[in-house]
């Protein structure tokens, strides 16, 4: 029995580095999930966000962001997979957290949730300027329609916003379409436009600006128009997904269960398109879905299996590689008919589209360019909503071996021939000259 | 100083048994040469001995590298090697791009020592591989020398040039470059020419071709004896010294020796296209026409000859003309008239500085100083005068050959840095020819003058007095002695050889006539000993000093002791040991060749600097600020940036110093930077006085990061001034390694941002207007890495 206990810890102790590891490439959905809240009404009020994650497994850890023992990391391993903040009035974190200790998070291939408010805090707003989005400078702004709000009896200002206008991307927001507009009460941000890494996924509507509600407006407001972004998800380089929201009560459990008539349209929704929206936008961020995986590069001469250290050139060759995509629960193959590889030496030589089997496997042959030197097969799959593939990898292509060239050339027969009788002739004149005395 | 002993060794013997006088200096003049050998072999050890066995500077690295790929693979995959870890991405065809002779030798050396079981590694046989051909050049020297002026001037030679610092600078243990073997081919392709010259064997011509061979492969400077061979043949027929031993010297060379260089796969189709050779076919033609011309003399009467050459002269002229104009408008049709730039820049000295950056940039390809050439030859400059009048009495066709060679040598060497080299041989024949006649002369007096000797001679006091080669010659005539070929004038035929004796008879009486007083001759004899002993003790100081310096170990001698900089081999260390196998390593192209023999990485450019774009693609990136350099590095997959930096230790050539090369070599292809950028009224400055363009520029940032620290004022040994811009960031890259006396920096390229910031900066007021929004966005598009 003593031997059996042994044997167990030990065993746990063997697994425990990879048990512990995050954000695992064979795994890419988030398990662990701190949540920091500013105080735990929330934890009520919101619960419809919160038991939604629950039920696909989440493991939700709820503290409050001014709780002195939280952090993310202990002893070099991060404890979560991902961070959700909805405490927008946090003037400081507890523990060890800061702002560079979330950007650290994030860099290391973490996910990371932010609503805002009204009156967020300047370390929101920070957390939020790192990842590329600006929320508007005015503490007391918030985005305000008068043509697309939401009817209501009891606000009159406008800032109650119902949102229809969303990305076209069914990776992001999921197969089925949202048919409600979304409720959103908050502030506005605005992206970079040179930015691609930030993607806008519920944008205002052009009459929409950005104001004070409860002041006349005496400049013209910063924020206008469809450049004001209520809704955007930044995917990091190392793929890590950060969604950043201006409002923290479109997360509520009153705006998942609330009816919704936007102004002028005559459909009143039962139910408003936040829990739909919001819930799909989680499974994005939190990694199940859109997330890519490339295994299996392989490259061979046509005719050969082995992967050769180089090639000659005008050699004709397979190149093939297989991509998968998580469902959330398995790898599945990956079915499209734009991936390309380049054959790639300071620039493309050779540019061609991967046929598939429709099983994940990717392969096309072509010939080698009769260029030498040091190419590289490069896969740079890059579309919108899916993690991005680059793939590269180095291969030597050489010229002629000194016996590899062809060894009579048909029109260089004459210079043969005339070689070969100026040799003949020299002989017969030295006989002739030596013995004809 | 070997010549007078044997000389005057041989004196006593001459009066018992001329055969076995001369068997005892022949065995002497072997055991002199032996010596020489010996001597040539071990002045080049102070390098091993005062360092350590190691390979020299830049070039021999690559050679190396090349050598260790034969000893491995075998000559086939060497001949067909495409290497991949230079020149990245473009990648270099070795095997058709290198001189193969000095890896093959060496690579023969090995095999051949190894299959006798002497276990030696590459390294050893590349170390030693320069010492031993150094031996074999003082050998052909003295073969060479034997045939223009005789035994004696041949010793001397040998025993000048096994030590003439111009040669040991290139051929020290360690320097394992092309030099090394290709001053041997280079001599005894001259020797064997001569040798033809002198004896009319097809034998010696057909050696002379092979012997061309392997100065073809070992050397691109082949096209020196490829045109001064055809020059000297010219000179031969305009002063009406055609003869059928000069054809059989000639013709073989040029249709034999053309057809083996063409086999080399470096020259190739050269060896008949380019320009370089045109001069060696030309005079092909005219030797033919020549013979031509004689042979129907010797068949026509005077009075139908003459008739005959003006039919022919008139008609050959049209021809000629026409030919001409095709030629030279083929030739023209080019734009650098069918030269490669290094020939044009001898040419014209001054073509490359004005055309050619990288060649120009290249020290060694720069023209020397005047002390340089008393450094590099000493005494031998004052003896070469001396020589040429030695090879006018009489002229003959090798003396001729010696004073041609020693014309255009003394031109090219005033030229380029580097071929003085190519002098010092023709330095040290002539000076030899130059110092053995002188002591033949005093001796001679000398001994004339003795009454001891003077009285045992009175029998023939004409032949005896008369040790010169002339008298030699008229004692051992039945023999054929070489002296009978080489100071014959070469118009001289058999029959006329019977008329000399009474002809030297009478040239020995004034000889006697012609010796000095004894006094005069001893003092001049003691006076030339005291020359060559200067000679020897400038030698033995520049090989111990001057140029035993490995280049990658520096040494500095201060008060409290010797300093040891070995930062380079540090350096190479670290990035064998701490980066990835095919990471690639950016530096100016000095340091290409060690960084690939010695870390084992990929590196962008290199000495062998056959792509200028490249190469300015390089310089470009390293003159421009730190974002456009980064681009310019990570569009070329580099990972590691290695600059060689001085200003700590005082090192002088690094690459602050060669910056500006790298402007002017970067903007002669990339027109946006432009050299007056960097300099300040014309001066090239890195104090505050600087332009902004060079304290921002690349080169600047990753010498001077963090070189404040060191001292606290920034002070540049080198420039001797404090730098300009002290405190700085790099935001593009990052230090990973910078070596003990921080002469090479090594430094990563960042990754680019994980995440794009937003606009908004942490201190901006609240009230920031709509229009520095935008100028911030502008400043955003600009820089999406930040």
């Amino acid at each position: 029995m003593r031997k059996f206990w042994v044997i167990f810890v030990a065993s746990i102790l063997i697994l425990l580095p990879f048990l512990c590891s995050s954000f695992s490439p064979d795994t890419p959905t988030d398990r662990r999930v701190l949540v920091l809240l500013d105080d735990f009404a929330i934890k009520s009020s919101h619960s419809s966000y919160f038991n939604s994650l629950k039920s696909r497994g989440f493991d939700l850890d709820f503290k409050l962001a001014d709780d002195p023992k939280i952090a993310l990391q202990r002893y070099g391993q991060y404890l979560y997979d991902a961070l959700i903040l909805f405490c927008p009035s946090v003037e400081r974190f507890g523990g060890s957290i800061d702002v560079a200790a979330i950007i650290n998070f994030v860099d290391s291939g973490h996910d990371l949730v932010i609503a805002a408010d009204v009156n967020a805090s300047d370390l929101i707003r920070e957390v939020a300027t790192e990842c590329g989005v600006d929320f508007d400078e005015d503490p007391s702004a918030m985005v305000i329609d008068h043509t697309g709000y939401s009817v209501s009896e009891t606000e009159g200002d406008h800032t109650l916003i119902a949102s229809d206008d969303f990305i076209k991307s069914d990776v992001i927001l999921g197969s089925k379409k949202i048919t409600a507009p979304v409720l959103f009460q908050g502030i506005g941000h605005s992206l970079n436009p040179v930015n691609s890494l930030v993607l806008k996924v519920l944008s205002a509507s052009p009459s929409a600006y950005s104001a004070n509600p409860k002041s006349r407006l005496s400049t013209p407001p910063s924020l206008t128009g469809s450049a004001i972004s209520l809704v955007s998800v930044v995917q990091a380089r190392n793929n890590a997904r950060i969604l950043i929201s201006g409002s923290l009560s479109m997360f509520s459990n009153r705006f998942f269960r609330s009816g919704v008539q936007k102004a002028g349209s005559t459909t009143k929704h039962e139910k408003s398109g936040n829990e739909q929206f919001l819930t799909e936008l989680s499974k994005w961020v939190f990694h199940e879905r859109g997330h890519l995986k490339a295994v299996n590069v392989k490259h061979y001469k046509v005719g050969e299996t082995n992967e050769p250290a180089l090639y000659r050139i005008n050699d004709e060759l397979v190149y093939s590689v297989e991509v998968y995509e998580w469902s959330g629960s398995s790898w599945e193959p990956y079915v499209a008919d734009d991936v390309q590889v380049q054959f790639y030496m300071m620039s493309p030589y050779v540019l061609k589209t991967l046929s598939n089997d429709k099983k994940g496997l990717y392969s096309t042959s072509f010939k080698v360019p009769d260029v030498y030197g040091v190419f590289q097969f490069k896969v740079e799959y890059q579309k919108l909503g899916y993690t991005s593939l680059s793939l590269a990898k180095q291969i030597p292509v050489r010229p002629y071996r000194h016996n590899e060239y062809e060894r009579f050339i048909p029109t260089a027969y004459p210079y043969y021939g005339a070689a070969f009788s100026t040799m003949a002739g020299f002989f017969i004149f030295s006989f002739v000259h030596l013995y004809n005395k | 100083m070997a010549a007078p002993e044997s000389s005057a060794a041989a004196v006593p013997t001459l009066y018992t048994n001329n055969a076995l006088r001369n068997a005892f200096g022949g065995v002497l003049a072997f055991f002199i040469l032996l010596l020489i050998g010996v001597m040539a072999f071990s002045i080049r050890l102070f390098s091993v001995i005062k360092y350590e066995s190691v390979i020299h500077e830049f070039d021999p690295y690559f050679n190396y590298r090349v050598t260790q790929f034969l000893a491995k693979n075998g000559i086939y995959e060497f001949w067909n090697w495409f290497d991949d870890r230079t020149w990245y991405p473009l990648g270099r065809v070795i095997g058709g791009t290198v001189y193969p002779g000095l890896t093959l030798t060496a690579g023969t050396i090995w095999w051949l020592l190894n299959s006798l079981n002497i276990p030696l590694s590459v390294e050893t046989v590349c170390v030693f591989t320069a010492p031993i051909f150094s031996a074999f050049a003082s050998w052909a020297t003295y073969l060479l020398t034997k045939e223009v002026k005789g035994t004696g001037a041949g010793l001397t030679a040998a025993a000048l040039l096994a030590m003439v610092p111009s040669y040991i600078s290139r051929s020290v243990a360690g320097s394992y470059d092309n030099e090394a073997v290709a001053i041997f081919a280079l001599i005894f392709t001259f020797y064997l020419y001569i040798k033809t010259l002198n004896t009319g064997s097809l034998f010696y011509a057909t050696l002379n071709s092979i012997a061309y061979f392997y100065m073809v492969c070992s050397w691109g400077g082949y096209t020196f004896i490829i045109n001064l061979i055809p020059m000297h043949v010219l000179l031969c027929i305009v002063t009406g010294r055609f003869s059928s031993r000069l054809y059989i010297a000639y013709a073989p060379l040029v249709v034999l020796g053309t057809l083996l260089a063409a086999l080399v796969p470096v020259v190739g189709f050269n060896a008949v296209m380019t320009s370089e050779h045109f001069a060696s076919f030309l005079v092909f033609i005219i030797l033919h026409v020549v013979a031509f011309v004689y042979y129907i003399k010797g068949i026509l009467t005077p009075k139908m000859f003459k008739v005959a050459v003006t039919l022919v002269v008139s008609v050959g002229l049209a021809v000629c003309c026409a030919v001409i104009a095709v030629l030279v408008a083929l030739v023209a049709s080019s734009p650098t008239k069918g030269w490669s730039g290094r020939s044009l820049s001898l040419l014209d000295p001054t073509y490359a500085s004005k055309y050619i950056p990288i060649i120009a940039s290249v020290s060694e390809h720069q023209p020397p100083t005047w002390p340089s050439y008393f450094m590099d030859i000493n005494v031998l400059a004052f003896l070469v005068p001396a020589g040429i009048i030695a090879c006018f009495s009489p002229l003959s066709d090798a003396s001729s050959f010696v004073v041609l060679y020693i014309a255009t040598s003394v031109y090219f060497s005033g030229v380029m840095v580097r071929l003085m080299l190519v002098f010092a041989p023709a330095a040290c024949i002539t000076s030899g020819i130059a110092l053995s006649q002188a002591f033949d002369v005093f001796t001679r007096s000398i001994k004339f003058q003795l009454p001891g000797i003077a009285s045992n001679t009175e029998v023939d006091a004409a032949e005896t007095s008369s040790s010169t080669a002339e008298a030699q010659n008229d004692v051992v005539k039945a023999e054929k002695s070489e002296e009978t070929s080489k100071n014959r004038p070469s118009k001289k035929s058999k029959k006329k050889e019977k008329e000399e004796k009474p002809l030297t008879k009478a040239k020995a009486e004034k000889k006697r006539l012609l010796a000095l007083p004894l006094d005069s001759s001893v003092i001049s004899l003691l006076l030339l000993i005291l020359l060559g002993a200067l000679y020897v003790v400038h030698c033995v100081w520049a090989a111990a000093e001057a140029y035993s310096a490995p280049s990658i170990v520096l040494t500095s001698r201060s008060h409290d002791g010797l300093h040891v900089f070995d930062d380079f081999r540090e350096a190479y260390a670290w990035l064998r040991h701490n980066t990835d196998v095919d990471d690639k390593v950016a530096s100016w192209w000095d340091y290409g060749y060690q960084t690939t023999a010695m870390a084992n990485r990929t590196v962008i450019v290199d000495n062998n600097t056959w792509n200028n774009t490249h190469i300015a693609t390089v310089g470009t990136a390293m003159s421009s600020p730190e974002k456009a350099a980064w681009e310019i590095f990570h569009s070329l997959d580099v990972k590691y940036v290695l600059v060689v930096f001085g200003g700590l230790v005082g090192y002088p050539s690094d690459d602050i110093n060669k910056f500006l090369w790298m402007v002017r070599i970067g903007g002669g292809v990339f027109p946006h930077i432009k050299e007056p950028d960097y300099l300040r009224d014309g001066q090239y400055r890195i104090d505050s006085q600087a332009t902004p363009t060079m304290l921002n520029c690349l080169m600047y940032k990753l010498s001077y990061y963090r070189f404040v620290e060191t001292d606290g004022k920034a002070f540049d040994r080198v420039r001797q001034t404090e730098i300009g811009k002290k405190y700085f960031k790099l935001t593009h890259f990052e230090e990973v390694f910078t070596t003990h006396h921080w002469m090479v920096r090594i430094y990563k390229l960042k990754p680019p941002k994980n995440r794009i910031r937003g606009k908004t900066k942490k201190s901006k007021s609240k009230t920031s207007t709509t229009s520095s929004r935008a100028k911030r966005s502008g400043t955003g598009k600009k820089n999406p890495w930040n």
